[in-house]
């Protein structure tokens, strides 16, 4: 598992290898946001709780297919399924690498770039650990589904179609979680809601994914 | 432990491709699958190497005991041939890659990065993973594709001391490796025969 996860780290970190993109994506969208929507600080201030999660869910969304796709073309999925390792833990261990290259990186950066839609500065413990607590589970059900589409050509497209009903509840609860954390209301209720989906996709989907490859790979 | 396949009836892309085909590989042997392309060689080894369910029969093997190696070699382009095999070595919980490098003449490559490789020197970095999985039975699909002659027989070296080792190994191969231990087994004659579409079209989708 160690292995698995090293050497996907290392090749996300080495050229090509797509570390870097989503966080691009989520400083472009937030960048632009401001352009789009006016300068009005009472404006920004307001819906940027919603802009920052769901550029950071869309950034999530760039990089799911190459998860298991890459693997796929070049026989390396194969493999890993004679290997002595699940293919549960191969599922599990991809969703964390995919966390800790995009999930955690989007997390970090995004109080930085609260700053750029004028959230008051009470909003950004909230945000961070509303996205810290909420990006796992983006990863993992990003996992089964880019597990779902493996096989396919170009399945990007239904990649996004069969995740994003996926991701809605996710980011409801972590959106109305950094909302209320910067109004200064209780945040108690979403952030159990956010905690639940997380530590439930965690428990649930590996094993969803494992069969969906297992299914793919015939 | 013996490598045995029991009355296998198997199918590509829901269409049944060979039927009653029974085999056995013991240890320190080595057997050849021959046969036209689209005969089912590539899907045979991959469902005793248990990629695929079987429609019928049974193969007396646990998983655990085969290393499987397919059309392509699974390799990533931007890690090193080292860091490759080491993959492979902490995957299959063995530590030494150095025989296998030595193995397959890929020591001097040792750093280059899987990308500028040859064709063949790919191949050759393919088989060398074989011999970092510490496991019994080899299944080899078209393992001499973009060989050169010297290559070749250094992977027939590498096959002779692996049965030596006591291990075994089936491979779908259309070239002679020179290995005269190898017994040949041709699959034409256990074509499935044609059948209309199953039934079951509609349940497969969603198998």
């Amino acid at each position: 598992m160690m292995a698995l996860l090293s050497r996907d780290l290392a090749l996300a970190f080495r050229a090509g290898g797509g570390f870097g993109l989503s966080l691009a994506f989520f400083l472009i969208v937030t960048v632009l946001v401001p352009f789009g929507v006016g300068p009005e600080g009472g404006t920004l201030a307001r819906i940027a709780p919603g802009i920052l999660w769901v550029g950071a869910l869309l950034a999530c969304l760039l990089s799911l297919d190459r998860i298991f796709a890459l693997d796929h073309e070049d026989g390396t999925l194969d493999l890993l399924a004679t290997a002595p390792i699940p293919l549960e833990t191969v599922a599990a261990t991809k969703a964390l690498a995919h966390w800790l290259t995009t999930g955690l990186p989007l997390t970090l950066a995004a109080p930085v770039l609260a700053i750029l839609l004028n959230l008051p500065p009470s909003g950004f413990f909230w945000l961070t650990a509303s996205l810290a607590l909420g990006t796992p589970a983006l990863s993992m059900i990003g996992a089964f589904g880019a597990a779902l589409t493996v096989g396919l050509k170009r399945g990007g497209l239904l990649l996004s179609l069969l995740v994003l009903p996926l991701y809605i509840p996710t980011l409801i609860f972590g959106a109305e979680c950094a909302r209320r954390g910067a109004e200064g209301l209780a945040t108690a209720t979403p952030v159990l809601m956010l905690l639940g989906i997380t530590l439930g996709s965690l428990a649930l989907l590996p094993f969803a994914a494992a069969a969906a490859i297992r299914v793919n790979l015939r | 432990m013996d490598l045995t396949v029991t009355d296998l009836a198997i199918a590509r892309g829901g269409i049944p491709v060979l039927a009653h085909v029974s085999l056995t590989l013991r240890p320190g042997r080595a057997l050849v699958l021959r046969g036209p392309n689209g005969i089912g060689k590539t899907t045979l080894l991959r469902t005793i190497a248990g990629l695929q369910p079987p429609l019928a029969g049974a193969i007396g093997l646990p998983a655990e005991d085969i290393a499987y190696a397919g059309h392509a070699d699974g390799l990533k382009a931007t890690l090193s041939v080292a860091e490759n095999l080491r993959f492979w070595a902490r995957i299959f919980g063995t530590g030494d890659i150095a025989a296998a490098l030595a193995a397959m003449d890929l020591k001097g490559l040792a750093d280059r990065p899987a990308h500028s490789l040859s064709a063949g020197q790919k191949r050759r970095l393919g088989l060398a993973r074989l011999l970092v999985t510490g496991r019994r039975f080899w299944l080899l699909d078209e393992p001499t594709v973009s060989l050169d002659a010297a290559s070749v027989a250094l992977f027939a070296a590498a096959v002779r001391a692996h049965l030596a080792r006591g291990g075994a190994a089936l491979m779908a191969t259309h070239i002679d490796l020179g290995i005269a231990e190898a017994e040949v087994l041709d699959l034409t004659p256990f074509r499935a025969a044609p059948t209309a579409p199953a039934p079951g079209g509609f349940e497969e989708a969603f198998a």
